[in-house]
Parts: structure tokens; sequence; C-alpha cells
């Protein structure tokens, strides 16, 4: 089986990491190329957070007081596309790549040099994306969706929208790919499927969403670019096509990724709650099937996204009932979390206190979610704050929770230094605290009909989006305080012990802090370490 | 490492996730036709017929009447003036009937203009049938140019019996200026 690793590479590996910048350009290793991800990732965790505090200092009072229309829908679409394509996605990614080897018993990734073209296109991607922000008609302000016909109005922008988009899609097909050939090719003797930890199980599912969905998005965006520039007629009207049809294929697509940016989150909250509970996790099997029906359920619900462009009744009907099965598996795995709570000697260190937040949090999304999945009352909270609310409660303290809960998680791992609890206790309450005080109030806005994207509002939403634009700036700002929990651990602090944590599960833990640059170069094993129960 | 028989090797598994993804890219562009398909079928989009229907000769309805409304609509990018000659017509299912609509190109130059039907409710979308319209092919008009555009339609009697409105929509597309911005 190592022999497809190997070949060529093997020759070096006894001299380390090369030196200087040639280590991480050249990078085949998965701890590198993980690091380099997860740094990227961070990094656009914050031009995006800037955007999204232009947009919040915007609405904290009706009228206009610091920016242009235009350009606050400059703001509201590309730090939607940065978040979702540039902080949450490239962050699992790099997170996979850190963990799943080492998790599985394996060296490395599969396929290294696929690696390394799939983390240095996404710098690209985002240079192509972030220049437009100078060019004449600005950056793409049609939203995130890029709904035509008004995204075919964006200005010189548009070509190097969708090649960004185009090239996001590739990184994420290769890494998807290295992924699966790791996880079904390279795991340690005795790890069968159903041994393998939760995190690779999850990733497993969403790199299969991956493979569908993010081909079908190109798809989407190139029948955008031959509609502008080749002559054809995919969305447009006048010559036979259909604008609706846009939305059909892109949220096909979206929906699938809503579930690639929370599984992962699944599967790092179902190995960090069972450590701090000291108790495996509860109802593993039916954890995997799970996540594997809210998969399969995922391509079939898409059109609750639009159930204002008139549906039939049958056709609303229908997604709306696929919709809410979908909080059936989701609650099996809600239960599982806190069964696998339940009369365990529980302890709330900075990685469970945020896991703890994931399930509570993510589960008033999902709430939210429900409700939105009401065909007839979706019809009032279609493009409202509401909808606003919704998403955000999954996304910033569902997958970015997650996120941070596995950075303070494996850190000591991949430093071999303890990061400063109080600090990381800190960074947990303020950003809990802002992250509610940001979009709670949000869900009143919508129920009160204030629309998104509209950098003006009328007065009696003044008070609520006040709030908001505190929160927002107060979570941005203790944000900083991960960076400096991440920076001082990376330099020093505590010696941690090579199982880190009292009673964690999987074999991370059983190679010493930090991780040697090459681990499991001979198998682990699994009978006698017993890595899953 | 594990020795499963049927384990495949990294590179055809490579290989088959590979055909995996480029089949789903044709998938996306496969949806097109597929959508096309499903909106003639069920009438999803107010999609109407778009060349002449054939209508066998069908014994008028005299115990309903249904009320047609016109709705027009110009797409912003394009210079015309286009309305329907009557709001609204009240008809006999199973009867033909004629309307006229009025174009006029505002343009100081030749222009070729497309207008795009579209019928709520959806339940009515096939069975309001048009014999002639001036949709089913591209209007030239010279510069200055203002014409009356016909239509010939035939309400099928078999319309569900809760339908007593038909809207019918047209937007006036300039097809010379479809594929450029601004």
């Amino acid at each position: 089986m190592t022999t497809a690793v190997a070949g060529g590479h093997e020759a070096h590996d006894d001299h380390g990491p090369a030196k200087g910048l040639k280590r991480w350009l050249y990078a085949t290793n998965h701890k590198d190329i993980g690091t380099m991800y997860l740094i990227f990732s961070l990094l656009m965790f914050f031009v995006g957070g800037a955007m999204a505090l232009v947009v919040r200092s915007e609405l904290m009072q009706p009228g206009l007081q610091f920016v242009h229309p235009e350009f606050f829908n400059q703001m509201t679409t590309m730090h939607a596309l940065i978040m979702v394509f540039g902080a949450v996605m490239p962050a699992f990614v790099g997170l996979a790549n850190w963990m799943i080897p080492m998790m599985i018993g394996a060296p490395d990734m599969a396929l290294p040099r696929m690696n390394n073209w799939s983390f240095w296109i996404l710098p690209v991607a985002f240079g192509l994306l972030l220049s437009t922000l100078f060019m004449p008609g600005g950056a793409p302000a049609g939203g995130w969706t890029m709904y035509p016909p008004l995204i075919l109005q964006t200005g010189d922008a548009f070509p190097f929208l969708i090649f960004s988009v185009h090239l996001m899609g590739l990184s994420s097909i290769m890494g998807a790919i290295n992924v699966i050939v790791t996880i079904l090719n390279m795991r340690a003797p005795g790890m069968t499927l159903l041994k393998m930890p939760m995190f690779v199980w999850t990733w497993l599912i969403t790199a299969y969403l991956l493979i569908a969905v993010m081909p079908v998005l190109a798809g989407a965006v190139t029948m955008l670019l031959t509609d502008q520039f080749f002559g054809t007629s995919f969305f447009l009207a006048a010559g036979g096509g259909d604008p609706v049809l846009f939305q059909h294929i892109f949220w096909f697509f979206g929906h699938p990724e809503v579930y690639i940016m929370i599984l992962p989150a699944f599967g790092v909250v179902s190995e960090i709650i069972p450590t701090f509970s000291r108790k495996p996790l509860f109802g593993y099997d039916s954890m995997v099937y799970a996540a594997s029906s809210i998969a399969f359920l995922s391509f079939i619900v898409w059109a609750h996204h639009m159930f204002t462009v008139g549906m039939p009744l049958s056709g609303q009907l229908f997604f709306m009932f696929a919709t809410m099965l979908i909080a059936v598996p989701t609650g099996v795995k809600v239960f599982n979390w806190i069964a696998t709570m339940w009369r365990g000697a529980m302890t709330f260190e900075t990685p469970m206190l945020f896991a703890l937040a994931f399930v509570f949090l993510f589960t008033i999304g999902g709430f939210s979610g429900l409700m939105l999945a009401i065909a007839p009352a979706d019809v009032q909270y279609h493009d409202t704050y509401f909808v606003v609310a919704h998403f955000h409660y999954v996304l910033v303290p569902g997958s970015i929770f997650a996120i941070m809960a596995a950075g303070y998680y494996w850190l000591p791992k991949w430093t071999g230094n303890m990061y400063n609890e109080t600090l990381g206790k800190w960074h947990f309450w303020l950003s809990t605290i802002f992250v509610n005080l940001t979009f709670f109030p949000m869900h009143f806005l919508g129920l009160a009909g204030m629309p998104r994207r509209i950098p003006d509002y009328g007065t009696q939403f003044a008070d609520f989006n006040f709030w908001a634009s505190i929160g927002a700036m107060g979570f941005g700002f203790s944000q900083i305080l991960f960076v400096i929990v991440v920076w001082q651990c990376v330099r020093g602090g505590e010696k941690a012990t090579d199982k880190v944590w009292e009673r964690p599960i999987g074999l991370e833990w059983t190679l010493p802090s930090p991780a040697p640059y090459h681990s499991f170069t001979t198998p682990p094993n699994l009978e006698a370490k017993e890595a899953k129960a | 490492m594990e020795a499963d028989k049927d384990q495949i090797s990294n590179l055809a598994l490579l290989g088959r996730l590979l055909v995996f993804a480029v089949a789903m890219f044709g998938f996306g562009f496969a949806l097109v036709p597929l959508y096309d398909v499903f909106c003639d079928i069920t009438g999803f989009g107010g999609r109407t017929n778009d060349e002449a229907a054939q209508v066998t000769y069908q014994r008028p309805d005299y115990s309903r009447e249904i009320r047609v409304e016109f709705v027009t609509t110009v797409n912003s990018y394009a210079p015309w003036e286009f309305s329907a000659n009557v709001d609204s017509m009240t008809v006999t299912p199973g009867k033909m009937y004629y309307a006229t609509f009025t174009a006029e190109n505002l343009a100081e130059a030749d222009k070729i203009g497309q207008a795009v039907p579209s019928v709520v409710p959806i339940a009515a979308s096939d069975h309001f049938k048009k014999i002639e319209c001036f949709c089913f092919e591209n209007q030239e008009f010279i510069a200055g140019q203002s014409r009356a555009l016909p239509l010939q339609f035939i309400v099928d009697p078999d319309l569900p019996e809760y339908v007593d409105t038909i809207t019918l929509q047209y937007t006036f597309f300039d097809t010379m200026r479809v594929s450029s911005n601004n």
C-alpha cells in the first residue's frame, strides 16, 4: 500500500522539513499543508470579518452614514464569498489534512502532490476575487448566490468572479478526492470503516458531497459566463432561457454546500464531547447513519431556498416535508451528544466550552431553519433578517465555533505546548456573549420585516440594529484573542503531555506532542492500542 | 495497508473520483434540458406553448366565464413602448378570441424585439392555448416604428374548475442587447 505514497518521497524522509520558503511552496507533508490551510483560513476570516464590520457600521443607525449603497452591496457579497469559500471550507480541509492521517494511522495523505496543488490554488483564487475591489465598477455586488440577470450587470469584476469560483471549486474537488483516497486506502490494519473516528467519517461523507456538487456550481457559473460573453441564453428569458433555472442549479449545489460546512463540525464535536465527558461517544453507529442520511437528504431539498419563485403546491409540499425530515437525523445527533455527557465526569476546558456552545446554539439555528422550512410561513420570512439570523446561527456559533474548538483541542498536539487556558476562556465567553448579541436580535428584525442586503432601514428597526452592530464589533475584536492564544502556544508555554487530555480516545494521542514531522511510517497495531470503542 | 484483496490502487480510485466529478459537471448542464422538459410538462414557471397550438374543434362551454387579464412589461434595458390594447377580456372556454398589443421602437435605430409570455396560475398554463402569437418569433422594427401585434387564443374547456381568472404576462426584450451588460 505504501508504494503509491512513497515514490521519490521516502528518500529524503529522515531530513525533516526543508528550510525556508521552499518548505511551504513545495510542501507535500500533510502537517505543513494543514498548517497553511489553517493560517490561510484565519487570514480570510479576518478579511471577511472586516467586511462584515463595514456592513454592521453602516447598519448601526438608520440612514446612510459611511458607505455608498453600491459599496455596501459589494461588502455583503464579498463577505459571504470569502467566509464560505475562504474561511470555513479551507479551515475544515486544514483540519482534515492535519488529523485524518493521524487518526487512521497513515503516514500522510494519499496524494501529497495534488494536496500541494489544492492548497496553492486558493491564494490565487482569492487574489483574483479580492483584486476586483480595485476594478472599475467595483467588486461583485449581486449577492453571493450570483442570481442572474442581476449578476450579469457586474462590471469588469464579472469574469474574475467566475474564474475565482472555478478555482475554489477545483481546489475543493482535489482536496476532497485526496480525503476519500486517504480514508479508503490508507487506514491502519484493523481500522474497519465502522471503527473510524467520527471526524473521519463526517469528512468522508463531506468529501463525497464536495465531489458531487462543486462541479455543478462550476457548471452554473460557466453558463453565466457564456450568457454574458458568448451569446448563449441559459438564463436569459429573451433568448428562451429562464433565470429561475439558475436558482435551481445553484441551490442543487447550495444545499449540500451548507452540509459540507457543518458535517465536519459535527465530527469535531463528536471527538471533543467524549473526551471531556470521559465516556465514549453514545450511539456511534447511529451517528454514522445520521450523517449519511443528512447527506442524502441534502440533495432533495434545494427548492426550500426558493419557495417564493412561484412553485406548484405539490412542489412546495414536497420540499417542505423533505426539509423537515432532516430534523430527524440531526435530532439523533444532538440527543447522542447529550447522552454522551449524561452522567459523564465532565470538565469544562476551552474546547469543551466551544463544543457545548456549538450544541446549544447550532440547535437554535436548526429550529429557525425548521420555521423557514414551513412554506406558507417562508413567504413572510424570505429575504428578511430572519434568514440572516438563521444561517449565521448555524455558521458562526455552528461551524466557526467547532473550528475554534478543534483548534484549542488539537493545538497542544500540533505545537507540543499547552495554550493559555485563561485567555482561551476569555475568548470563549466574549465570543459567545457577543455572537448572541449580534445575531439574536436579527430574528426579531426579520419577523418585523426588515429586508436583507439593504444599507438603510426604517427607524422602527434602529434599536435592534444598534445592538447587533455592538455585538459584531465585540465579536470581531474578541477574535484577536484567538490569534494571541495561538501565537503564544506556537512560541512556547507549558509542555503538553502526549495524551494532552485526561482520557482522550484516538490514535493521534498515541503520538508524541508535538506530533513528529513524519508519523505512522509503520502502521500502528490497533489491537494493542484499541483506538476506538 | 488495509490488506483487503478487493482494494483498488490510489491512482485507480483517483481516476474514478475524477470521472465522477466530470460527470457531475456534465450533470449541471444536463439540468438545463431536464428543466425545460419538466417545465413543458408541468407548466412550471408559467410556461405556455411557444409555437402555435394545434387545437381541434372543441365545443364551447357556455356555463363558464373566464376573465383573461393582460399584463405587459418592458425589460429594463429595452427602449420600447409596449402595452395591451385592452386590459382584460371575458371569454368562454372553447371559443377562439383575438387580442392586440401595440409596440413602439423608441430608439433611433432598427431593433429586433422578442416578447416572452408567462401564465398565472400555473394550473392554467397548459390550458391557455395560443393559436397565433407575436411571441412565437422575433419582431423587427425600424427606427421609431409603431405597430399592432396580434394574439389569437383559445381557453381549453378542461381548465380546472377553481380557476376563474387567467393572467397572461408578456415581457418585451430587446434581443440585440441581451448579452451585453449595461
